[in-house]
């Protein structure tokens, strides 16, 4: 990676930039999909990710029949296992980052809902309106029988109020704290009361698996007057989410989130300033905010490039869609998709409602192997096709001298910049075996490729997106 | 004469998934107990007596001698307050001692802050199995978080010479003491802004994690042992957990788990597998420190996120509350703690034991007498110690 902060920023190329969005705006590319997103260019594949509607969605129904547990997900790793599936499998890798950023923010855990099916209906509406309005996806929210369950608002009745749910939309999911006072939570959570959820078939823990509906019941709902951010009414949840949608802090809010999920994982004041402009403008369009944020400067910067560790999942996804296993359903894939769990992102039961600490926060010793091994077993097995893929690319180019050989595979998987000293390292230890020469069928010359590809994702430059 | 204590180390046995307590200790004196149990019981003539009352799970053969030599402490009734019936909400709680709010922070990893709060040791805690529990997750607590410890280590994909290699060139590529050259590099030259930071934390980290691994294979290869171990997952662990504690490596916490515990259906073929492989491995635990003169310093809490209901449902039990915590160790108190919960359908919350003593007790007890940090702290409160230790 060059040095940062110390020298002027250089121009990052045509396909360092194209590589950057797609693994920001996805998770990450195979060269075929860099050279196809190149050759249709950065604004017109900007456009085209904003759109997933353009793209063919993933084909349940054939999922479904190899994978029949995925439609009842009776267990939470079947639940995980069908959201990591569609992760690595969507030609719509924005819209499943967006999911994946909505459960990030409006964090809701399985340890308390106990219902994997509910947290798997949760995550196919936070795919439904994943790039709508801020508006609407607060009022998904609000309805989602996961969260209301996740935050005991069933129990927020017109007698006894319980202010939960009514405080973290506001701390947690909309304008953060400092910006309402503890009257503002108050009534907050009087205008969510009587909003909850009916059970389709009468259940008990442990077996709530049926699935729940939003329910509204007046008789439960405070209808008196509320004052909220100094609006006054007879407001219900509704009205309140009007209130909190037109807030110059929920914009900065969002900007924030926006931007530590796209961007870096340093906060850059001035852009999330020029964010939150674009979400007051647009009416609170996400899509909007996402089009400005891949399109500006401070994204398509070398300051942003490669600067954010990547989570577990993006490390997990990017590296199946960069091998090509599992093309089609086969026995195995539960066990790949528990490796975010072992690398501390344990989908759809995330620490607690905050979420997860990312950055810095995603790396201790523990991950960090668990990181290291699966990346590395997985780049260095020759037998997938993703390998023998990059092989074949490589072998175009005739004998490598090492420098060539290293250069050659960093560019391939990714392209990946790293530090000049990472370079020399591996420079100096694919020189002990002299120059690659794959211009023969060689299995010997496979296998040094595979290998350096498996040391080139036990870098740390590799850890990073 | 005195000699000087030896650091007191802790093994942390969860038993996965709610251990039925009832028929763990099985109240078998108590008529209420075959009442509430028509199918899911223990015959009388099968419990392992502790006295007229309450008896052992016939499959704790391994574990009686432990009790009969006064080296087990029995924590009936244990629990806390407005029990949850989820299994991972009520595991957090048992892992951040918080019941009332949601946590994060693990009570074992604060234990750990607080025996090294430099995080000097790479190894000051060890965790068998994939992934970390909470109990010990802790920012800036380093955990070794090992699979299997005789392949544990960094690019176990590759093995002999070319390991050997590649976990140098591993070294090289996450020092950053050092220029491409192999010079000294000054500070000047180092990288200082933050993504810059966090290359060279995940830096030190990588070198903090072959490190460990390097000591752990050690650890490995010093092991000789005669005793034998069952061919089970437990006691491979607990054989992993002997080799690196024999190894005087400074690990002061293990952690694994075994189960599955939630035995709703034909639970009483796989309740008593999981006690006979449970009993059998920590048996043999012991007996390999013991023959190495090493069980002294340690001591083992076995705890499960809750019991089952009383009453059963015909192939199994549903999740309960009020469950049975075990320590052992050879200098652990050994008798009947906590009050055994009462069978009276009055005495029931919603079908459920009702828990006599709250579990931060049991870790308040820990803490403070056995490894003498406060407790207060890590336990979010002051609680009645008991008298195991």
């Amino acid at each position: 990676m060059a040095v940062k902060g110390s020298a002027a920023l250089r121009q990052l190329s045509e396909i360092e930039l194209m590589g950057h969005l797609l693994r920001r705006a996805g998770f990450g590319a195979t060269r075929d999909e860099l050279d196809a997103a190149l050759a249709k260019g950065y604004e017109a594949t900007v456009e085209d990710l904003l759109h997933p509607e353009r793209a063919p969605d993933l084909e349940e129904d054939l999922l479904f029949r190899s994978f029949p547990d995925f439609h009842e997900s009776r267990k939470v790793d079947v639940a995980v296992a069908a959201w990591v599936w569609r992760m690595i499998h969507t030609q719509r890798p924005l819209q499943e980052k967006m999911v994946l950023f909505w459960h990030c923010l409006f964090a809701t855990g399985n340890a308390k809902v106990e219902s994997p099916l509910q947290m798997a209906s949760q995550i196919a509406t936070f795919r439904r309106v994943a790039l709508n309005d801020f508006r609407t996806i607060l009022l998904e929210l609000s309805r989602d029988p996961a969260m209301l369950f996740w935050l005991d608002n069933q129990l927020n009745t017109k007698d006894i109020h319980n202010e939960n749910y009514g405080r973290e939309l506001l701390e947690l999911f909309s304008m953060g704290i400092g910006n309402y006072t503890e009257d503002d939570v108050k009534h907050c959570a009087r205008a969510f009361t009587g909003w909850t959820f009916a059970e389709t078939v009468p259940a008990v823990k442990p077996y709530g698996r049926f699935r729940w509906q939003f329910a509204f019941r007046s008789e439960q709902h405070d209808d008196g007057e509320k004052e909220f951010l100094g609006e006054h009414g007879r407001f219900d949840g509704t009205d309140i989410i009007d209130v909190i949608v037109c807030q110059p802090a929920t914009g900065r809010f969002l900007a924030k989130r926006l931007y530590l999920f796209f961007v870096a994982d340093h906060p850059d004041p001035d852009a999330i300033e020029y964010l939150a402009g674009i979400y007051h403008e647009s009416g609170y369009d996400i899509r909007a905010m996402l089009r400005a944020l891949f399109l500006s400067p401070f994204f398509r910067s070398e300051q942003a490039y490669y600067a954010k560790v990547k989570s577990p999942a993006e490390h997990v996804v990017g590296i199946m869609r960069l091998v090509g296993d599992y093309a089609s359903p086969k026995p195995g894939f539960g066990d790949i998709s528990l490796e975010c769990r072992y690398m501390g992102q344990d989908l759809l039961n995330p620490p607690s409602v905050e979420g997860w600490h990312t950055g810095k926060e995603w790396i201790d010793t523990g991950c960090l192997v668990e990181r290291v091994n699966f990346g590395a077993k997985q780049l260095g097995d020759v037998n997938q096709p993703g390998v023998q893929r990059l092989i074949a690319r490589l072998r175009a180019y005739g004998e490598l001298a090492p420098e060539q050989f290293v250069d050659g595979c960093l560019d391939l998987l990714g392209p990946l910049s790293v530090n000049p000293k990472t370079r020399a390292a591996l420079v100096r230890y694919v020189a002990k075996a002299g120059p690659l020469c794959l211009d023969q069928e060689d299995g010997a010359a496979d296998q040094r490729v595979a290998e350096l590809l498996s040391l080139i994702a036990a870098t740390r430059e590799f850890q990073m997106a | 004469m005195a000699t000087l204590r030896k650091p007191p180390t802790l093994v942390v046995l969860q038993l996965t998934g709610g251990n039925d307590a009832l028929n763990t200790i099985v109240p078998y004196g108590n008529p209420l107990y075959y009442d509430q149990r028509p199918t899911v019981r223990i015959p009388e003539d099968q419990v392992l007596p502790i006295d007229a009352q309450y008896g052992f799970h016939p499959s704790m053969a391994a574990l009686k001698p432990f009790w009969e030599q006064g080296k087990m402490a029995i924590v009936s009734g244990i629990g806390y307050a407005k029990p949850d019936y989820s299994h991972f909400r009520s595991m957090d709680i048992w892992y951040t001692a918080q019941p009332d709010t949601m946590a994060t922070d693990g009570w074992l990893g604060k234990l750990v802050r607080d025996l090294d709060p430099k995080a000097d040791n790479v190894l000051t805690a060890v965790s068998f199995g994939r992934g970390l529990p909470r109990a010990l997750s802790l920012a800036g607590v380093p955990v070794a978080s090992v699979a299997e410890l005789d392949s544990y280590g960094l690019l176990t994909n590759l093995s002999g010479v070319q390991r050997q290699a590649a976990l140098e060139l591993f070294s090289w590529m996450y020092d950053d003491g050092w220029d491409d050259e192999g010079l000294p590099l000054g500070q000047a030259q180092q990288q200082t802004d933050p993504v810059g930071e966090v290359l060279r934390y995940m830096g030190q980290t990588g070198l903090d994690a072959q490190k460990g691994a390097a000591i752990l294979r050690t650890a490995v290869e010093k092991y000789h042992s005669s005793v034998r171990y069952p061919q089970t997952s437990i006691a491979k662990s607990l054989r992993g957990v002997a080799q690196v504690k024999l190894a005087d490596l400074g690990t002061r916490v293990f952690y694994t788990a075994h189960g599955s515990f939630d035995t709703h259906g034909t639970q009483l073929a796989v309740h008593a597998q999981l006690w006979r492989d449970i009993s059998e491995a920590i048996e043999a635990f012991f007996a390999d420190l013991r023959a190495r003169d090493a069980a002294d310093d340690v001591i083992m809490l076995l705890w499960s996120e809750f019991g089952r209901r009383v009453r059963d449902n015909g192939s199994g039990t549903d999740h309960g509350a009020g469950g049975v915590a075990f320590v052992l160790g050879d200098t652990v108190k050994g008798g009947m703690y906590g009050e055994y919960p009462s069978l009276r359908d009055s005495d029931l919350t919603l079908g459920n034991l009702t828990y006599t003593n709250d579990f931060r007790s049991t870790y308040s007890t820990i803490l403070e007498r056995w490894f003498e940090v406060e407790a207060k702290p890590i336990v979010n409160g002051t609680f009645e110690p008991l008298a195991f230790v």
